[in-house]
Parts: C-alpha cells; sequence; structure tokens
C-alpha cells in the first residue's frame, strides 16, 4: 500500500533522513520507533508532503505522493495525527472534526464518520461546542486523531500519541488504536514509548539518526536484545 | 518568580507615570485644556453628538481598512504596509469610473445610481487584484524569510503604489479636475450623493436629513451611507469567516498553518483569498471615502493607514471584531480630537493610542487571535 524507498530529506543542511525504507500493506499496523531526534517525525512530515524529499520516492497505492502538490496527499488518503496534536485551539471541536473532512470529495459519508469518532471517543462528543483549546492533553490527542479519522484515510500516520498522558488514557488511547485498525484502517504509528507500540503493531521499523537500523515482525524486535537494550529500558 | 512579577509590574508603573509626564506635558499644545472642553460641550451639547455622528461614519471606513490589516496579519504574520494605499487606489479607481461613465456629470438619478454601483464593483475588484498581486509578487517569496525582509518589501511596495497613485492623479483623462482640496495634486471627488438629492429633489435636495426640521445637526445621507455600507460588509465578512468552508480554512491556517497543509487545505490559495478579500474591503472603503470626504490624494493612503492600523492593533490585531471595534473607537478619538482639541495635533494622537497599547496592552482590547504559539 504505501512504500518508502530510499528517501532522504532535509532541513537546509541538516541531512534528516539517510536513505529511509518502509513499507506497510493493507491493514497493517506498522510502528516505527527510535529514540528522540532519530527522524521519525520527519518520516511522516515527508509522506504528507510537508517537506518534500530530495531523492528515494513514496508510493501510495500505484500514485507518486513525492510529486504531487502538497495539499493533495490528503485527498489520496493520508491523514496524520501529527507530534504536538496541532488542534485548532479557537475553533469548536465540532469545528475541528469539519476540517478533517476538507479533503473529502463525496460529503455524503459525514455524518457517518462524525458518529464513528463519537463512538471511538465518547468524550469529544460531550465537549463538541467547546472550543480546541480548552481541552485537557488527553481530549486533544483525541480530538488529533478524530480530524484525521474524518478524512476518512486510506492510511492513518500517528506521531507520539502516548505523549504526555497518563497512563490511563495512553492505554485507552492504543486500545483505539487498535479498534480503529480492526475497522479496516492501515496504520503507521511512530512511538518512543516503543513497548506499547511493539505490543499492538504487526511489523516495527527502528530508526536511529535517519537510518532504519533494524525491521522485524513485532514479536521478534521486542524480544531482540539490542532493542530491549535501547527502547525498552530492559537490561 | 513572585518577586519577578512584582518587578515587571513596577516597571509597567513606571513607564506609564512617565507616558502619563509627557501626555500632561504636551497635552496642553496639542489643545488638551480640559476646562474649556468642558465649558464648550456644556454650552453646546448638541456638538457633542454632531462629533460623535463624524466619528462613526469615519470610524465605519476606518474599519473597513482595518480589517484588511488585522486579516493579512492574522493568517501571515505580517503587517502589509501598502494595505492603505491600496485604499488610496480605491478611491483614484472610483473617481476613474464616476469620470469615464460620464456620472460625474449626470443628473439623470438612475444613471448616478447605476454608476456608484459600477464604481463599486471595479473599486472592490480592481483593489482585490492588486492587493493579490503585491503579495504575488512582493511577500511570497519572503514567506520564510527573516521577518525584516518582507516588512521592508512591503514598505517598498507602499512607496510603489502611492507613485502609481501621484501618476493616476496626473493624467487628465482619468481623473478630471473640479479643483484641488489643497496641493495641486489633490483631486475634487465630486460630491455625487449631493448631486443625487439634487437630481432627484428628495428632502428639498439637502443631504442634511435633518434640513428641514429645526434640530441643530447635520446627519447626512453620506454618513447613513457610509455606516450602513462598512456594517453590511462587516456583517457579511463575519458570516463568511464563520460559516464557509473558505472562511473556516482562513481561520484553521491562521491557527496552526502546518495543521492545515496536512489536511488538504491548499495554503497559497488561502493566503491568496485573504489578501483578495482585505484588498476588496479597501476597495470598497476607497469609494466611501472619497463620497464622504470628496478628496482624492495620492498621500491619503498614509494617514488611512496609521489610523486603520492603529485600529486593528487597539482591537487585538489579528482578531476581525477587534478591528471593527478599534475602528470605531479610534475614529471616535480623531472626531473629538479635531473637534474639541486641535485637528493638527489629531495624527499624534493617533500615534500615542499606537505606542500605549504597544506598551501596556499589545495583545489588544479583545486579545491576539493570530497562530498558537505556546
Ligand atoms: N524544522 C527543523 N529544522 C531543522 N532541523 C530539524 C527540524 N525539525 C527536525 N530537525 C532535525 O531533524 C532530526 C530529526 O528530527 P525529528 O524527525 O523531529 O525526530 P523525532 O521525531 O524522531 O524525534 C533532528 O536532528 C532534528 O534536530
Ligand atoms: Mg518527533
Amino acid at each position: 500500500m504505501l512504500e518508502l524507498k530510499d528517501v532522504h530529506t532535509y532541513y537546509g543542511n541538516i541531512h534528516a533522513l539517510k536513505g529511509i525504507s518502509i513499507t506497510v500493506n493493507d491493514g497493517e499496523i506498522v510502528t516505527l520507533i527510535g529514540s528522540n531526534g532519530a527522524g521519525k517525525s520527519t518520516t511522516l512530515r515527508t509522506i504528507q508532503g510537508l517537506i518534500r524529499p530530495r531523492s528515494g520516492s513514496i508510493v501510495l497505492d500505484g500514485i507518486a505522493l513525492d510529486k504531487v502538490a502538497p495539499h493533495k496527499v490528503a485527498e489520496l488518503g493520508v491523514a496524520q495525527s501529527p507530534e504536538g496534536r496541532m488542534i485548532f485551539p479557537r475553533m469548536t471541536v465540532l469545528e475541528n472534526l469539519e476540517m478533517g473532512a476538507y479533503a473529502r470529495k463525496e460529503k455524503s459519508g459525514f455524518q457517518q464518520d462524525l458518529d464513528r469518532v463519537f463512538s471511538l471517543f465518547p468524550r469529544l462528543k460531550e465537549r463538541i461546542t467547546q472550543k480546541g483549546g480548552t481541552l485537557s492533553g488527553g481530549e486533544q490527542q483525541m480530538l488529533a486523531m478524530g480530524r484525521a479519522l474524518m478524512a476518512h484515510p486510506k492510511i492513518l500516520l500517528l506521531d507520539e500519541p502516548s505523549m504526555g498522558l497518563a497512563p490511563i488514557l495512553v492505554e485507552l488511547i492504543f486500545d483505539t488504536i487498535v479498534a480503529i485498525n480492526k475497522e479496516g484502517t492501515t496504520i503507521l504509528l511512530v512511538e518512543q514509548n516503543a513497548l506499547m507500540a511493539l505490543s499492538i503493531a504487526n511489523r516495527g521499523y527502528v530508526i536511529q539518526t535517519g537510518e532504519i537500523i533494524m525491521s522485524d515482525s513485532a514479536a521478534s524486535l521486542k524480544s531482540n536484545e539490542m532493542v530491549q537494550k535501547a527502547y525498552l529500558g530492559i537490561e | 518568580m513572585e518577586s519577578i512579577k512584582k518587578k515587571i509590574n513596577l516597571r509597567r508603573l513606571g513607564t506609564l507615570a512617565i507616558t502619563l509626564y509627557i501626555v500632561f506635558l504636551i497635552g496642553p499644545i496639542a489643545g488638551l485644556d480640559v476646562p474649556a472642553i468642558a465649558a464648550a460641550i456644556k454650552a453646546n451639547p448638541l456638538q457633542l453628538v454632531q462629533f460623535l455622528i463624524i466619528g462613526i461614519s469615519n470610524g465605519a471606513i476606518i474599519a473597513i481598512i482595518a480589517l484588511g490589516y488585522t486579516m493579512v496579519y492574522g493568517i501571515i504574520e505580517l503587517i502589509n504596509f501598502a494595505h492603505g494605499d491600496v485604499y488610496m487606489i480605491g478611491v483614484f479607481t472610483s473617481l476613474t469610473v464616476l469620470s469615464v461613465t460620464g456620472t460625474l456629470d449626470s443628473k439623470d438619478p438612475v444613471k448616478i445610481i447605476l454608476g456608484l454601483i459600477l464604481a463599486l464593483v471595479i473599486a472592490v475588484a480592481f483593489c482585490a487584484a492588486l492587493n493579490a498581486s503585491i503579495e504575488r509578487l512582493a511577500y511570497r517569496r519572503l514567506r520564510n524569510a527573516p521577518r525584516l525582509a518582507p516588512l521592508i518589501s512591503a514598505i517598498g511596495m507602499s512607496f510603489i503604489v502611492e507613485n502609481v497613485g501621484l501618476m493616476w492623479a496626473a493624467q487628465a483623462w482619468l481623473v478630471p479636475s473640479f479643483g484641488t482640496t489643497g496641493g495641486a495634486s489633490q483631486k475634487v471627488f465630486p460630491d455625487m450623493i449631493g448631486a443625487l438629492f439634487k437630481a432627484t429633489g428628495f428632502n428639498g435636495g439637502d443631504v442634511n436629513l435633518f434640513a428641514s426640521t429645526d434640530i441643530a445637526l447635520r446627519l447626512t445621507a453620506k454618513d447613513v451611507l457610509v455606516i450602513v455600507l462598512a456594517v453590511a460588509l462587516m456583517i457579511g465578512l463575519y458570516l463568511f469567516v464563520q460559516r464557509t468552508t473558505l472562511g473556516k480554512a482562513m481561520r484553521a491556517t491562521a491557527q496552526n498553518r502546518d495543521a492545515a497543509k496536512m489536511l488538504g487545505i491548499n495554503i497559497d490559495w488561502v493566503i491568496t483569498a485573504t489578501f483578495l478579500i482585505g484588498g476588496g474591503l479597501a476597495g470598497a472603503a476607497g469609494l466611501m471615502a472619497g463620497l464622504y470626504n470628496n478628496t482624492a490624494w495620492w498621500f491619503m493612503g498614509f494617514r488611512a493607514g496609521l489610523q486603520s492600523f492603529t485600529a486593528a492593533v487597539l482591537g487585538g490585531i489579528g482578531n476581525i471584531t477587534g478591528a471593527m471595534l478599534g475602528g470605531f473607537l479610534i475614529g471616535l478619538l480623531a472626531s473629538f480630537s479635531d473637534g474639541y482639541l486641535n485637528a493638527r495635533w489629531t495624527n499624534a494622537w493617533v500615534f500615542a493610542t499606537l505606542v500605549l497599547i504597544l506598551l501596556f496592552r499589545p495583545t489588544g482590547l479583545l486579545g491576539e487571535q493570530t497562530g498558537q504559539k505556546a
């Protein structure tokens, strides 16, 4: 479904991605783990078209994403819950969700998607007229995910959805990720919380200073000694 | 933490004291003579109402121009210094349309009304296109440059547009001369509303709606027209921004540009649309001001720009409702300064207001509405 081949991305002179290759198949949850500054967010931003790769290719269902205009990427079925949530603080919860559906051509499924988001996150329904900026961190994360789902994406990119949340909320968010995936959405999950990510993913990639240093099934990565040492805090 | 807060408060108090001292020092020179003003109001209370009417009418025009500053700032955090000059071009465009359609010499009320409507449409369209072209030409490439670069580019565009106005004013076939209202380049913008009243004989041909009463007030058709048109534009803009897909996309882009991009919003188009709307409003304000003040001058965008920019900052830069409120407040300030203090010092009062807001409440009365920086 989504295939990155030898992607190189720069911030000015900073070589942030040094030849990343990642494949995500239909219906999978794939996780990309790595420490702070490794290039996880850059990978997602590159897929989304927010930064252009200097070389390499990004193909979604046969269409080269790196060749279309950045705002077309969403239309082609890529949605993201970004690092730091980036919800619209002075728009209501409902307006935030409406903006999520911006790229959709058929507006008919809007109500259905809204109901789906509210069934996944009942809290959002209670807050529907509240301004995004007044929500708690956990609610903002739900809103960021809900907004991405409103695009009815083929693939959902999640950037550290557990960051800064209380353990009980982390659990809720991860359960919801599994539920979204069961309903048929393919997911590429970026996490520093590698243990949680590997326990729900099918496969995983390990990124370090802009390079993929390992890729395997989630179960094998979890039992890999090097991964345990570096990312799972197991000595 | 506590003590730092206290220190900042003390510093602010100190600045306030110095500012007040300066105001009291300069105030009397600028005509700030409180007992005399009180006496004047007591002697003729109706005059206060008169200045209120003038202030609200001028404030309505200022507010419409201020919207263009605030919308552009809200979306790209740039002060479009050429905006006041786009408004000036709106005045000249209206005058030219009224001239080439023969409206200026017409005695036929239908023709005058049609001419005015055409002038409005063309001034709005032309200024919208001009403003969007300025963005395309002078700002877009600098979007990721250091803040100072587009600012200097904006000042440059302001000079260029002013000189276009200067040349425009010199073209006799575009701007017929009905005499001047000051320097040689200050042209008369004929009083078409007065002409319309004369042509119809409505209200005895007098634009002053109180003419046939014994109320010693001037509430002219021009006041009513300007206020009604401005309020209609404000309501229209508010509904547009709140309700339409493009309006929501503009708010989203202003609040978080990356998130907006991610959702498939074409940022370039949204920014262009913002400049189109701001420019269109400036064009409408140009016609209103021409009809109201009956003068067309290449430098008039400067004073209007200063007042409107101050209005935008006073209301809270980036905040659309704030710009409307700020516009009326600055209009009233200018009107009272013209009337009770000393007209020559009005710009100074407006500037002083700008400085005071920037010092004590940089977020303006209604608070900053720019992108989330927290
Ligand atoms: N806007 C930027 N400008 C310059 N360098 C950046 C920018 N964003 C990220 N980087 C650099 O790119 C590298 C990868 O960052 P990022 O993708 O955010 O890492 P991660 O998400 O894995 O923590 C880091 O070295 C970071 O300093
Ligand atoms: Mg990151």
